[in-house]
């Protein structure tokens, strides 16, 4: 995109404001600009930050790679890794860690799936 | 130097006099706990007194630092500026980073960039254990675990807080704030449109871990540093980009403190976007004016340009000292530095330490500035504010209007163009695109996350206090949870390599270091009086004959183009030395200026000197005597100077006329053994007058050691590099020493 340099065209609308007010509408229109980057970050999530909150739970990051990445291939991010976890070993009786590590040796799944059924987000 | 008591923490003491010992920072590591989180400035000291000067703008010294080299001239010195000045390190293995640390840490570095390995923003996922990196070190737990451990020793060596910094960007960005936070790294780069704008991340993805990471940087109080100085090292034009780089500073600036970022905590990352030989302070000068005032809520982190940096150290260095210029004539809370030689190779050690005290010089030197003077009210300044200030708006206006993905889709940002000119070469990402793309996922309804300092919706139950009491506490809460993986690589390692480099060449070894523990590199400065061509070839010939392996130029210049070439080239010495066979001569003990003076101005001293036998050269002798270079007449001896070619008969008779308490003899020329035979001559000249214990004999000369005199039959010879003051040392002793035998004189004051 191509375009010469039309600026004492295009600022005449801002000759009038005095400094505070054009540095007032600097920070309006950058709040402005970032405010729906803001929303899309609040709903939603992502392998990272799914690995990121099993880390902040005490698993290793290989084990937390492991989890998110089973995850993900069953359409279960939506559901946040560590709800998944943790409602998995509610539902075994056994300590959230010992439950995670069952994951990551690939058991449990079909459970877990079981477990969030009818709501997958795919 | 200032030194003093042995530093101690985790079992390990630093001690000046031992090099930091890698396998002691290594011991114990899985048990190690950062002694603190979050970010330390320097404490100011306004009118600060240090030596005989009092400074506007410096803050609290250190225990123990090297200063400047000029420091001597001034009761040994070392204020320290009043921001934080950074140290950017990059060796590719950590291990020989730590000992860079503490070396730019002795000059004045309290903020110490690590960076990462080339291609580390790609992988979607932690690293473990200590592999090698490129351009940088991969980022791990154990890497920045034993980085803290050593940085915790060394800010207590010196005597205060360093702050440690990397990067969170990439595809793993959450993660690697999540280790930032429980290993204690202070500071991070984190801003979305790098990861958009230079490496190709998803744009989505970019923003949505970005908040999650930026929350829990904002939890334990790291200061953030933004990414909008890439674009003035990107842009073909980086003058034009100007109001571009406001707007990206105020993108990442916003969503920052939205995500909940403290203000005090979001630091702009600003470099002056020009060099000479343009006129760049016309518009260095006006940008960081403008930047400062738009953005006075926030801290500003001054880097220094790298954009116009070649290989000519000596050039880089002044574009340095013009922006730091900027940063007196604004302010600046971070001064950044970027090594001289960063043109040219990988930082090495020493040139980390040459740009720290660049910047301390400088800011010392520049220190109250803005006290005498102003920006002109009505200069070409604030017109050119207001100019850039309403280009940035325009630009944000135009980027509303089509939503911030659709302005980088349509090559909106690091166009060459001045906003709102455009050249169409701007870097266009396709939001569908792009690393990652297609992996963030909405989250579900009853989604939920139970740990601390989580960004964005969890649908955590009403009855908790916390989010982790859903588990008993998350690692943020109970740092015993956190998992630590030392090595996943049996061969890639750290204590591969310390065992290799051992192997090698066993603790005894000598061998020069620019960059990885004895590397054996070291360079040749060579003039070649011909073209750049000849000289090329001329210098690497040289070299192979010195025996230097892999020679490679490194910097060269033109001073005229048939008259000569200036080439600096690095090889590798193929030998090591023996620190045991070493013999080190020992170093000659001179009394203190203020020993000498009162010595002197108790009982005077008055000594006769000259150049003797054939010989026109008088600057050796005339700068141990005068005064303006440090000479002997500076602590109050009375010298007569009898010139250049002086017989050393009419040396002798002049002593005597005098009464003078000694004699300086030089000859600088040396051929045929001269200097021997007119230091000989002197001494039997005196014994045959019957005047040698009169005199003290003292001879100097660039061939003239203190054994070749003593053999000849004086008292002292002083050799090339010799200081006034160590002549004028010798002298008060030896004067002492005869007294003590009963043989030379007492003047008294009203005797002279």
């Amino acid at each position: 995109m191509q375009k010469p340099c039309d600026f004492e065209e295009r600022r005449k609308h801002l000759a009038g404001l005095s400094d505070d007010e054009l540095k007032q509408r600097f920070w309006e229109l950058a709040r402005n600009i970032v405010r729906p980057l803001y929303d899309l970050a609040h709903t939603h999530t992502s392998p990272s930050i799914e690995r990121s909150v099993l880390l902040r739970m005490g698993f290793s990051s290989l084990e937390a790679q492991s989890i998110v990445s089973s995850a993900e291939k069953r359409g279960l991010l939506g559901k946040g890794a560590g709800n998944i976890v943790l409602t998995f070993a509610k539902a075994r009786g056994i300590h959230y860690l010992q439950a995670g590590k069952e994951l990551v040796s690939g058991n449990g799944w079909d459970e877990v799936a079981g477990l969030f059924g009818g709501e997958l987000n795919s | 130097m200032k030194q003093d008591r042995t530093c101690t923490g985790g079992g390990y003491k630093l001690r000046p006099d031992e090099k930091l010992d890698v396998r002691r920072i290594l011991e114990d590591l899985e048990n190690y706990t950062p002694r603190r989180k979050g970010w330390t400035w320097r404490k100011k000291q306004p009118g600060q007194q240090a030596g005989p000067f009092r400074y506007s703008e410096t803050s609290e010294p250190l225990k123990q630092s090297i200063p400047l080299p000029a420091a001597k001239y001034f009761q040994n010195i070392d204020p320290q500026a009043d921001c934080v000045i950074t140290s950017e390190i990059a060796s590719g293995r950590f291990e020989d980073d730590l000992r860079r640390m503490r070396m730019a840490a002795w000059h004045g570095a309290d903020h110490i960039m690590v960076i990462r390995t080339t291609g580390q923003s790609h992988i979607d996922g932690l690293l473990e254990g200590t592999p090698e990196g490129v351009g940088g070190i991969p980022i791990t737990r154990k890497q920045l675990r034993a980085t803290r451990k050593a940085l915790d020793l060394i800010e207590e060596e010196v005597g205060r807080p360093i702050n440690f910094h990397s990067y969170v960007s990439g595809v793993a960005g959450p993660e690697i704030s999540v280790l930032f936070a429980e290993e204690g790294v202070n500071g991070a780069h984190q801003d979305p449109q790098y990861n958009v704008l230079y490496r190709n991340v998803n744009m989505e993805r970019s923003f949505v871990d970005a908040a999650v990471a930026k929350k829990i940087m904002a939890s334990c109080g790291m200061l953030q540093i933004d990414g909008a100085h890439n674009a003035n090292a990107t842009a073909r034009e980086s003058w034009k980009v100007m109001p571009e780089l406001l707007v990206q500073h105020a993108i990442n600036t916003a969503f920052s403190e939205m995500v909940g970022i403290d203000k005090e905590n979001i630091a702009l990352s600003s470099v002056p976007p020009t060099a000479p030989p343009g006129p760049a302070l016309s518009y260095d000068l006006p940008y960081a004016v403008c930047l400062r005032w738009l953005f006075s809520d926030y801290k500003i982190r001054a880097q220094q340009n790298t954009r116009h940096i070649e290989s000519d150290t000596r050039e880089a260095t002044v574009t340095h000292v013009l922006n730091l210029l900027v940063s007196r004539l604004t302010h600046a809370d971070v001064q950044s530095t970027i090594t001289p030689d960063e043109g040219r190779n990988l930082p090495w050690h020493y040139n980390n330490v040459a740009a720290v005290e660049t910047a301390k010089q400088a800011l010392l030197g520049m220190d109250g500035l803005k006290d005498m003077l102003e920006i002109k009210k009505d200069g070409p300044i604030p017109a050119k504010v207001r100019e850039l200030a309403e280009r940035a708006v325009l630009f944000l206006e135009e980027i509303k209007d089509e939503g911030y993905f659709n302005a980088v889709a349509k090559g909106f940002f690091v166009d060459s163009g001045q906003y709102p000119e455009r050249n169409g070469d701007g870097i266009v990402r396709d939001p569908n695109g792009g690393i990652a793309a297609g992996s963030i996922v909405k989250r579900d309804e009853d989604y939920l996350a139970p740990v601390c300092e989580h960004f964005g919706y969890n649908n955590l139950p009403g009855d908790i206090s916390r989010p982790c009491d859903l588990i008993g506490g998350c690692t943020f809460c109970n740092r015993d949870k956190i998992v630590y993986i030392d090595e996943l690589d049996p061969e890639d390692n750290v204590e591969k390599r310390l065992e290799a480099t051992a192997q090698q060449y066993g603790p005894d070894s000598i061998r020069p270091e620019v960059e990885w523990a004895q590397d054996g590199i070291v360079v040749l400065t060579i003039f070649i009086p011909d073209s750049e061509a000849i000289a090329e070839s001329a210098s690497l010939e040289i070299a192979a004959k010195m025996g230097l392996e892999q020679p490679e130029i490194i910097h060269k210049r033109v001073i005229h183009p048939s008259e000569g070439t200036l080439v600096e080239l690095k090889g590798i010495v193929p030998f090591s030395l023996k620190r045991s066979e070493l013999k080190t001569p020992e170093k000659p003990e001179v009394l203190s200026e203020d020993e000498i003076r009162r010595a002197i101005s108790e009982h005077p001293m008055k000594v006769v000197c000259g150049t003797v036998g054939e010989d026109e050269h008088s600057v050796g002798m005339r700068e141990i005597i005068d005064i303006k270079h440090g000479g002997i007449e500076g602590f109050g001896i009375k010298a007569v100077y009898l010139g250049t070619s002086v017989p050393v008969e009419k040396m002798i008779d002049a002593a005597i006329e005098e009464d003078a308490d000694a004699i300086l003899i030089s000859t600088i020329i040396s051929h045929a053994d001269i200097h021997r035979k007119n230091m000989e001559k002197l001494s039997r000249l005196c014994v045959e007058k019957g005047v040698r214990d009169r005199f003290i004999l003292v001879g100097g000369g660039t061939q003239v050691t203190n054994d070749l005199a003593v053999e000849a039959g004086l008292d002292a010879g002083f050799g090339r590099g010799t200081k006034g003051i160590q002549v004028a040392s010798f002298l008060v002793e030896k004067r002492k020493a005869l007294w003590a035998e009963g043989k030379g004189r007492k003047r008294v004051l009203d005797e002279n």
